[in-house]
Formats: C-alpha cells, sequence, structure tokens
C-alpha cells in the first residue's frame, strides 16, 4: 500500500470541550447548541485566535435537534467568525467528532483550507420526543386546513393512542439490538469475565479522578456558567466517582441479562450531555500564526462489521489499517486511547489484537500488539468521564494529543468503537 | 441647486427631496419655496394625476424642520409667523386636488412627520432605521404645522398625545398597528408599491379610514366625555415628568384639546400661536442650547481635528466583573457589538457579571427593542474567564477593579505583560489619579480614564481622562468607542474629581452639613427636585453608597482641602452599617431596593434634632452654590475644555435641570456679579467655604461671560 501522507502535513493546534455532565443533571435546560458554541469560543480565546482566520466549521451530532438540525452552522454563525465561514454537520454514530478531525485534515491536507474547527456535541437530555406517525399526519393535515372547522375536525380524529409519545432508542435499526445487549454479547462471547469488566471501570474512575485533581484533565475542560445567576459554575466531569471501588463496582446487577449477564452501570459509559472541539491548521498556517502544534496528523482508518456479530468490534479492523497507513508498527505507539463504551468492548478489543487467530483472520502476519495500560487510557475514559456521543471523538483527539506533548511520545493512537459496527482508528504523531 | 426633483411616470409625479450639501433632509425656508412651487406645478399640469414623495437621502425621509432657522426667531410675532406658513403650506398639500402619498424609509421627525400627516397615503419600508415621532417637546416646543391636529384625527387622542407629549418615536410595526402608515414594505419595493397606490388613489379616490380601536377606545377618542378622561391622565402624567418645569407638553396638550373639542380652524390658531410662545421661551431657548452643544460635541474627538485617527476595537476587554464591569461590558455588547471579555479573579464573580451583562440585552429583548436572534448575536459577544486568556488581541481595555491604587498598578502591569503593546488601558476609576495608574507604565501612552457613570446602561455620560503622557490615539479611540456606546463623551484634566465629581462633592457634602444642623431629609430633597434636579442630594448619596461617597470625599479633601471637609452625617451612618440602597438602608428606608420614606433611625443616630421650619431658600441657595461656586473653580482649573462640555457633563452626568442649562449658563445668567455678591453673603453667614472661586470675582470685576453674550 502506498504512503498515504499527504505534502501538506496537518497540525492539531488544541482542543477544548465542556465539561462532560451525566444527562438530565447541569445541562437538563441547555440546547445542544449552546454547548457547541461555548466549547468553540473559549477554544478561540484560548488560542487566542481571530476567528476570521476559521474557514469551516465541522461538528458531529449524533440525536440533532429537529429545529438546528445544523448545528456546526449554528456555530459557525457565532458572531466571532465571519458569516462566510461554511459548516456542516456529520454522523458518523460515537466516532463522529473523530471523523470531523479526519475530515478536517483531509480538507487541510488537500489545499482546500488552512484552519478547520472540527468538534462534535450531544445532549441526550434534550432529545427530540416524536409523535406517532398518525398523529404527524394529522397535525400536517390540520395546518394545511383552511378554515378553523376543518382544522378542529381533523385534530379530532386523533384516537388516545394516537397521542403516545414516541423516544428513540439507542437500539440498532438493522437487529433491533440495544448496545448493551450487543456489550452482553460481546462480554459472553470472548469470555470477558466481570471482574476484568469491573477493573477496568475502577481504573478509569481511578486515572480520571487523578487527572481532574492535578488540573491534567480540567485544562482541557472550559468552565460551564450554569444556574439562573450564571454562577454555579461547573469546572469538571460530573460521572467521575474518586471514591469508586471494586467492592461497590461488583454489587451492581447486571442491566441487560439479570441472570448471566455481566453489564452494569458501573462498567458502562453514562448517557452524557456536553461537547468538544479541536483546533486544526496546517503546519504552516500554524507557525506563521506562532503558534506550536501539540501533534499532527499521521493516518487515519474506519471499518464496519456486520452489526449482527459482534456489534463494538469495529476497532479490532480499523486500528491494524490505521497503523499499515501511517507506515508504522504498534511498538510506536506511546500513548493509546481507547473509547470506553462498555469495558466489555473495551476487552474484546484488546483482546483480539492480542490474538493470533485474530491476526490470521485480518491477513496480518501476527497479532496487532498487546495492550500496555500504563501507556493506555491514562487519564481514564469514557465510563467515568462520560459518554456524549458525538463529542467523545474530539475529547479522546485532546487528551491524545496533550498526553503525547507531556510524554515526548512520537505517536500516539486512538481507537473508537460506534454504532453500526464501525470502528474508527487515528494515529498522531509529534512534529 | 434645488432640493426637490421631479419625474413623471404614467402621470405620476415622482418627487425626490434630496437637501443638497446635506446628509440628510430638514426643512428649511428655501425648502418651503420649493414646495410652494412643486404644489402649484402639480395642480396645474393635467398631465399628471397623483403624487409621490420620496427622499434620496441614505436613512433619512425628513429628519425634521432647521432648528437653526428656530434661534434666529427673536420675536414672538416671527415664530407664529413661522408655524402659520408651514400650516398653510401642508393645508395646501392636504386639499390639493390629486392624491400625494409619501414613501417613507428612515428618520421621519418633527416636521417630516408633519408633512407625511398632510399626504393622502403613507407607506413605510420595515428596516429598524425608519421611525416616526414627533419630538418637538424634546426641545421645549410643539408640533407647529398642523401636528397637533392632524395626528389625533389619524390615530386618536390617547395614541397621538402619548407620542406629541413624550416625543418618542415609533418603529414601524408599531406605526402600523397605530394607522399612522398605511402600508409597510421592503425597501427594495417602496418606490414602486408607492407609485402603484398613488394610481390606485387617483383612480378610485381616498381609502376611508377609522381609528384601530376597540369599544372602549371608541369611548375614550370619539366621546367628548372620553376624551375628558383622557386629558385629564395625560394632564397628570406630564406633571408627574416634567415637575413643572417644562411648559411644552401642558401647551401640546392643551392645543391638541382645543383641536380635537372646538374643531381643526381653532386648534391650528392655537397651535401657532403656542408655538410662538414657546420657541422664543426661555426653556425652548436653553434646550435649543443643549441640542446644538451635544451635537457639536458629537463632533469633537478630544484631540485637535487630523492629529489622529481611531483605532477599530474589535475585542474589548473588561477587568472586574463587578456592577460597573458588568454595566460596561453589557453596554459595550448592545451599542458597539464589540467582542467583549469579561476576566475576574474567581469563576463565581465572572458569572455573575455575565449574568449582569446578559441582563442589560435581556431587558431589550423583553422590551422587544432586540430581537431573539439579535439578542442571541449579541449574547455570542460576551464571555469571561479568570485568566487572561483573549487578552491578547484586545484593541480596548477597560480596567473596573476595586478603587485601590495597587491593585489598579497589578492589573495594568497584568495586561502590559499578556496584551499587544499597543493595546490601549482605560481606568474606570472615579477617585484616583490616572497619572498615578500610569506612573508606572511601560507604555503611559496608552493608558488613559474612562469614568463611566453607575447605571452605565443608563447614564448617558462618560468623562474621557488622558494624561500629559497619552497619546492622540488613545485619546480619540476612547472617545469615539464611548459615543459608540451611546455616551455623550466630555475629555476631562487628570485632577481629583475629574469634572462631574468635583462639583458634585461639595454639592452633597453641603446636604451633609444641613442633614447635620437638623434640616430633614425629605425637605433637602423635595427642594432640590422642585429646582429641576430627577433627585435630591440625600437620595443620590443613598444611590451612589455613603461607603464610596465617603472614599471619594476623603480624596477631594485631601486634595482641596477645608471647602470639602466631609460632613459627620455620612460617616457616622456608616458607623451603623448603612450603605444606602445597596445595604437596604441608608438615609432612606428601602424595602426589596424601593425607596421608601426618610428613616426615622437617622437624626437619632446623628444626634441632631429636627429643625421644625427650616427655610428652604437657604437650603437650595447653599447646595446650589456650593456647585456653582466649585463648578466655577475646576473651569479656571481647567478640568473642562470648554463651558459647553462643563454644562453638558452636569445636565448629563448629575441630571443638572436642563432648562437652567448648566452651572455656568447659569451663572452667565444670573451675572457674575450676582453670583459673587450670593456667594459673599452665604460665606458670612455659613463660613469661608463659600468664599467665591478667584475667577468668579475677577469675572465679576471685569463684566466677563463663559459664552459670548
Amino acid at each position: 500500500m502506498h504512503d498515504s501522507r499527504p505534502e501538506r502535513r496537518v497540525a492539531i493546534v488544541a482542543g477544548l470541550r465542556t465539561p462532560f455532565a451525566k444527562s438530565g443533571t447541569v445541562f437538563r435546560d441547555v440546547p445542544a447548541v449552546a454547548l457547541a458554541r461555548h466549547a468553540t469560543r473559549e477554544l478561540l480565546y484560548r488560542t487566542e485566535l481571530d476567528g476570521r482566520e476559521v474557514d469551516e466549521i465541522i461538528f458531529g451530532q449524533v440525536v440533532p435537534s429537529v429545529l438546528t438540525p445544523n448545528v456546526a452552522r449554528e456555530v459557525s454563525l457565532l458572531p466571532q467568525f465571519l458569516p462566510s465561514v461554511p459548516a456542516y454537520t456529520l454522523n458518523r454514530a460515537c466516532a463522529s467528532s473523530a471523523q470531523t478531525v479526519s475530515n478536517a485534515a483531509d480538507q487541510i491536507a488537500l489545499g482546500h483550507a488552512d484552519t478547520i474547527i472540527a468538534g462534535g456535541v450531544e445532549s441526550l437530555s434534550n432529545i427530540p420526543i416524536l409523535h406517532s406517525a398518525r398523529f404527524s399526519q394529522l397535525l400536517v393535515e390540520a395546518g394545511k386546513a383552511r378554515t378553523l372547522g376543518t382544522r378542529v375536525a381533523t385534530l379530532a380524529r386523533a384516537r388516545p393512542r394516537d397521542l403516545r409519545p414516541v423516544a428513540p432508542a439507542i437500539a440498532e435499526p438493522s437487529t433491533g439490538e440495544t448496545m448493551g445487549q450487543s456489550a452482553e454479547k460481546m462480554a459472553k462471547e470472548n469470555g470477558i469475565s466481570r471482574d476484568a469488566q469491573d477493573r477496568l471501570a475502577l481504573q478509569s474512575h481511578q486515572r480520571a479522578a487523578a487527572a481532574t485533581a492535578d488540573g491534567r484533565l480540567t485544562a482541557e475542560i472550559a468552565p460551564w456558567f450554569g444556574g439562573a445567576e450564571m454562577d454555579e459554575v461547573v469546572t469538571s466531569d460530573n460521572g467521575i466517582r474518586p471514591d469508586a471501588s471494586l467492592e461497590a463496582l461488583s454489587k451492581l446487577k447486571p442491566v441487560f441479562d439479570k441472570r448471566y449477564g455481566s453489564i452494569t452501570a458501573g462498567n458502562s459509559s453514562p448517557l452524557t450531555d456536553g461537547a468538544a472541539a479541536v483546533l486544526l491548521m496546517s503546519s504552516a498556517k500554524a507557525s506563521a500564526l506562532g503558534y506550536e502544534p501539540l501533534a499532527l496528523v499521521r493516518s487515519y482508518a474506519v471499518s464496519a462489521v456486520d452489526p449482527s456479530w459482534q456489534l463494538l468490534m469495529g476497532p479490532a479492523y480499523a486500528v491494524p489499517k490505521a497503523l499499515e497507513r501511517a507506515g508504522i508498527t504498534w511498538s510506536d505507539v506511546g500513548v493509546l486511547e481507547i473509547h470506553e463504551a462498555f469495558a466489555a468492548q473495551v476487552l474484546s478489543n484488546v483482546q483480539a489484537w492480542g490474538l493470533r487467530e485474530w491476526a490470521e483472520r485480518l491477513g496480518l502476519p501476527g497479532p496487532v500488539g498487546q495492550v500496555d495500560w500504563d501507556r493506555t487510557n491514562v487519564m481514564g475514559g469514557s465510563i467515568a468521564i462520560g459518554h456524549p456521543f458525538a463529542a467523545t471523538g474530539a475529547r479522546v483527539v485532546t487528551t491524545l494529543a496533550n498526553e503525547m506533548r507531556r510524554r515526548e511520545a512520537q505517536f500516539g493512537l486512538l481507537s473508537i468503537c460506534a454504532q453500526g459496527g464501525m470502528g474508527f482508528a487515528m494515529v498522531l504523531e509529534r512534529p | 441647486m434645488s432640493a426637490l426633483k421631479t419625474s413623471v411616470e404614467n402621470g405620476i409625479a415622482v418627487v425626490t427631496f434630496d437637501l443638497p450639501g446635506e446628509s440628510i433632509n430638514k426643512l428649511n425656508a428655501a425648502v418651503k419655496v420649493e414646495f410652494e412651487a412643486l404644489l402649484i406645478g402639480l395642480r396645474d399640469d393635467a398631465a399628471i394625476r397623483a403624487a409621490v414623495l420620496i427622499s434620496g437621502k441614505v436613512d433619512t425621509f425628513i429628519a425634521g424642520a432647521d432648528i437653526e432657522e428656530f434661534t434666529a426667531l427673536t420675536t414672538r410675532g416671527a415664530a407664529e409667523r413661522l408655524s402659520f406658513e408651514g400650516q398653510e403650506l401642508l393645508s395646501r398639500i392636504e386639499t390639493l386636488a390629486k392624491p400625494v402619498v409619501a414613501a417613507i424609509h428612515g428618520a421621519c421627525l418633527g416636521g417630516g412627520l408633519e408633512l407625511a400627516l398632510a399626504c393622502h397615503y403613507r407607506i413605510a419600508t420595515d428596516h429598524p432605521k425608519t421611525q416616526l415621532g414627533l419630538p418637538e417637546v424634546q426641545l421645549g416646543l410643539i408640533p407647529g404645522a398642523g401636528g397637533c391636529e392632524r395626528l389625533p384625527r389619524l390615530i386618536g387622542a390617547r395614541a397621538a398625545l402619548d407620542m406629541i407629549l413624550t416625543g418618542k418615536s415609533e418603529r414601524v410595526s408599531k406605526a402600523l398597528r397605530l394607522g399612522l402608515v398605511d402600508e409597510v414594505v421592503p425597501r427594495s419595493i417602496l418606490e414602486r408599491t408607492a407609485l402603484v397606490a398613488a394610481d390606485r388613489l387617483a383612480r378610485e379616490g381616498l381609502p376611508k379610514r377609522s381609528p384601530k380601536t376597540g369599544v372602549q377606545g371608541f369611548l375614550l377618542d370619539r366621546t367628548a366625555l372620553g376624551r375628558r378622561l383622557v386629558y385629564r391622565a395625560a394632564e397628570k402624567q406630564v406633571l408627574k415628568r416634567t415637575g413643572g418645569h417644562y411648559p411644552a407638553p401642558q401647551a401640546a396638550l392643551e392645543v391638541v384639546r382645543v383641536g380635537l373639542e372646538h374643531g381643526i380652524t381653532a386648534g391650528l390658531s392655537e397651535e401657532h400661536r403656542t408655538f410662538g410662545e414657546l420657541a422664543v421661551g426661555d426653556v425652548s431657548r436653553k434646550l435649543v442650547q443643549i441640542f446644538f452643544a451635544s451635537t457639536a460635541l458629537k463632533k469633537d474627538d478630544g484631540i485637535p481635528p487630523g492629529t489622529a485617527v481611531p483605532r477599530q476595537v474589535r475585542r474589548l476587554g473588561i477587568v472586574g466583573a463587578g456592577f460597573m464591569g458588568a454595566g460596561i461590558a453589557g453596554t459595550a455588547v448592545l451599542n458597539v457589538e464589540v467582542d467583549t471579555r469579561l476576566k475576574d479573579s474567581e469563576l463565581t464573580r465572572v458569572g455573575k457579571g455575565l449574568r449582569a451583562a446578559a441582563t442589560i440585552l435581556t431587558e431589550r429583548l423583553q422590551r422587544r427593542r432586540l430581537t431573539r436572534q439579535q439578542f442571541e448575536r449579541l449574547n455570542g459577544l460576551l464571555s469571561g474567564s479568570t485568566d487572561y486568556s483573549g487578552f491578547r488581541r484586545a484593541d480596548l481595555v477597560i480596567e473596573a477593579v476595586y478603587e485601590d491604587l495597587a491593585l489598579k498598578r497589578a492589573v495594568l502591569g497584568d495586561i502590559e505583560a499578556v496584551a499587544r503593546p499597543d493595546t490601549i488601558f482605560a481606568s474606570n476609576t472615579s477617585t484616583i489619579p490616572i497619572r498615578e495608574i500610569a506612573a508606572e507604565a511601560r507604555h503611559p501612552e496608552r493608558v488613559l480614564g474612562m469614568h463611566f457613570f453607575s447605571p452605565v446602561d443608563r447614564m448617558p455620560l462618560l468623562e474621557v481622562i488622558p494624561t500629559a503622557a497619552t497619546a492622540p490615539e488613545a485619546i480619540i479611540t476612547a472617545v469615539r468607542f464611548g459615543r459608540r456606546m451611546g455616551k455623550t463623551v466630555i475629555v476631562v484634566a487628570d485632577l481629583p474629581g475629574f469634572w462631574v465629581n468635583r462639583i458634585l462633592s461639595p454639592y452633597l457634602n453641603e446636604a451633609g452639613l444641613l442633614i447635620g444642623e437638623g434640616v430633614p431629609i425629605g425637605l433637602i430633597d423635595r427642594t432640590m427636585t422642585t429646582w429641576g434636579f430627577p433627585v435630591g442630594p440625600v437620595a443620590l448619596l443613598d444611590e451612589v453608597g455613603l461607603d464610596v461617597a465617603q472614599k471619594a470625599s476623603k480624596v477631594m479633601y485631601e486634595a482641596f482641602g477645608d471647602r470639602m471637609r466631609p460632613a459627620e452625617a455620612v460617616g457616622l451612618l456608616l458607623g451603623a452599617a448603612r450603605l444606602g440602597r445597596k445595604s437596604g438602608s441608608g438615609f432612606y428606608r428601602y424595602e426589596r431596593g424601593h425607596k421608601k420614606e426618610p428613616d426615622p433611625a437617622v437624626p437619632k443616630l446623628l444626634g441632631s434634632r429636627e429643625v421644625e421650619s427650616s427655610d428652604s431658600t437657604w437650603v437650595e441657595r447653599r447646595l446650589v452654590y456650593a456647585m456653582l461656586n466649585e463648578a466655577a473653580m475646576a473651569w479656571s482649573d481647567g478640568v473642562v475644555r470648554s463651558s459647553r462640555d462643563g454644562d453638558l457633563g452636569a445636565v448629563f452626568g448629575i441630571g443638572f435641570p436642563a432648562f437652567r442649562g448648566g452651572p455656568l449658563r447659569m451663572i452667565d445668567d444670573l451675572g457674575a456679579e450676582r453670583v459673587v455678591e450670593t456667594l459673599r453673603r452665604l460665606e458670612d453667614q455659613f463660613g469661608p467655604r463659600f468664599s467665591p472661586a478667584a475667577a468668579l470675582v475677577d469675572m465679576a470685576d471685569r463684566g466677563g461671560r463663559y459664552y459670548p453674550a
């Protein structure tokens, strides 16, 4: 395969996010667009970048608001940007803002742009609740009615069962299986024990708590001014439990298979609200503006598996592809960030990377590599920090880039599993 | 060159009003002559069926009559004639057998609206710059070209009085609702629509109109009894607002009443008679002077013209997110639409500051001065932090931290470290000399004072204070920025108290002394509101905050010695933990922030017995002359650059009664000699603090004045 590294190198200048908050808590009344705008605007101020330098804004959102379906455009219409800055919103499920980063990198590499803000936002406190199809049809019909009488008559045709609201579920449309059921299936098929899952969850909380306490994690967060008087300031993620213990985790009941299951609320990522944004530039532009990039984008890869098989196994395929495209091997990777949708999913992928059978299946000469936890998810992961679907990718990119600088690691790798059986991997390198 | 250009299209004359050499259209004698000729032409040209009147200016239809012409009027008779001739001209438009359509975009004010009212049909654009109003009372006048007659007939007595008596402008949406305009269209099709309307009116005749009111409206506007109630309510409101000092609204009410009750002829005659009386009256003269002075000040950048160009302020940094900092932030965002970053030491303070700044926007949203979309956009300009992120690109930084020299110097040091070397640094201090703050600056040429008044969004004055080292570019940048914030900006010298607090200090102090002598608080304040101030000195002390007042008076005492020796009253109240309104108690009692009666506990606190029969004449004289004398001293110290600045500063900074023109104008009106005489008498009776300013004595000797006679 040819070396796909472009002539124009793409720099990750900085990343910033809102605090991540469990849905229904501090961001309960905050629309997603406000979170996205906050992260983006604060990113501008932190980097002292003139908004007029930005060529494009790309955001990911998995559950968009019906009223602002293109949330990125609402962000790009912040008065700090030129109104001529185009923007689009994409959906690659939980890898959405990893995808916005790679799209941005592609555009910059191609010379279509010099400066792009790529991010993602999710508010699971503000999901659209739908009407039944029949009631929706009646509403449309009534809206078209010419007289009040017809309108009333049309609406009068609604029956109580038509009024039942429909909330979107986090289930695979193709299989009807929820994410949790898929994770449960993976734990069983791959032989991931409850104890191993709880230990990973514990590590996630302990590391996130430590990184919050020493400021490594909060440095990536723009404080949010909440409450009616804006004096309830949120500076960190509210799902992290510094007091988490194996004992407490082991007492939780499995959610999806009460009898033989091992997936609990404790070893899964919670429903979360939040936004994250990453500033990317061509390295020439970055140095012209006096920025010292955190990292350069080296390669990325996306894979997909049949959702009816092991839904969250995508990274097992994406990671070797990304490494190959980067022209490096597993041992070159100094820092690894794995998105933790479920501990069972992380451990399934980790296991796969280390197995000869998997390597054969992938047509590789040997296993991808063994995960060294001292270099992996060093500030915790989505189980503790939270997982606002489309914001996670940008969070992971930022954390990885910052950690690579701290450790002076030449290469860093990130891996994200996504709904639909997809996996996303990206290799960053220090400039 | 003519102001009116006519082209004829399909039998419709399009008359374009474009006053040569001016950026706006106004009605003057020459234009009137042109209109006379135009009307004859329209009447006699058989090929013309109707006419459209439209403006050739960017965002003005007609801004009103040329006020310069009013000032030239010396006699009541001449003023009456001016009004009468205007009435006649507009009557000729109204009675023209061919329909005239006013196509209105931009300001349509005063005589401009009266002209539009005389037309047969009005179409306005939906642009925010399109505003309709009769602001004459704001200059102490009344609409004198039939406006007092035509407006109530078109939109009803209540709505018309609401506009005429307050002088406020209405936006298009309201104007349409009131029936003031017949159609509202986008600007792009204004002329086309007007042509179609003119053609339609020529063919089908004039539309039937009736004021858009319900049953209650019918009873109030269309019956004699109902109108009597309306007049009575309006009169009550007028008295409340003017305190009886400004005759114009009351006179306008009477003109409207005569017109509605006794017919249009009687009304018109009452209108020009009243206009004549008011136009040469003292109040109108003063208000017009202030209008001209403000207009001139708006063109004065505080530096010799052409010596520097203002920096474009794209980002504003504000240090200190307290009440002042937040007020400056909110007002700047609202009026200048500038990217504004607020910094304070604690996140909760930042949040509260952001919230207070946003409240300024929210209020406008609630009053529909802003649309939801405008609000969101402006709100997007407001942000804050505990670090100096966002300050590197600031063009202007205003500090509003505590009044503490070391702290302010530290903030300036921070800014010099994080911001560009050409970032302008302004201190919003009221008591600390700017040169002291700048003493250790690496770039003192970028440092000056911008003294705002509280609450920032409502107080119209800004003092800009350069030091000897301040660069002209910094001065003009601050002045222009303040002006864009909607402020009247005066450039004043870096001397204690600057201008406003300098002349206010002895006045407030005198109030404190009066309280100490046992003069009832209510009497002191009533005396001064009767004299024309919006609030009395004691209520003002409570408003400012007694802690702030004491700090300021200490600074003034240190600078000016005995004549500013602080009265004990304020200190005694502070000793009892009374800080004024903000603490819920001061000289007055407050309930949920609302002022109630003078606190009966105060005399006991002060150990004074209230004097039963205090003579309000002496109260007034002591307070007023303390201020006049200090104004004279500050003027000769060179605190203000002109008498104009000094008087505007007093009117807009402390609500000095506009009908008195300002302290310096007042000295001129009284005569320096008489002022010195009164001060000498006060000095004999109350002590050397009333010793007349040397400059005043000199002026009295020479027969000098502040303004040319």
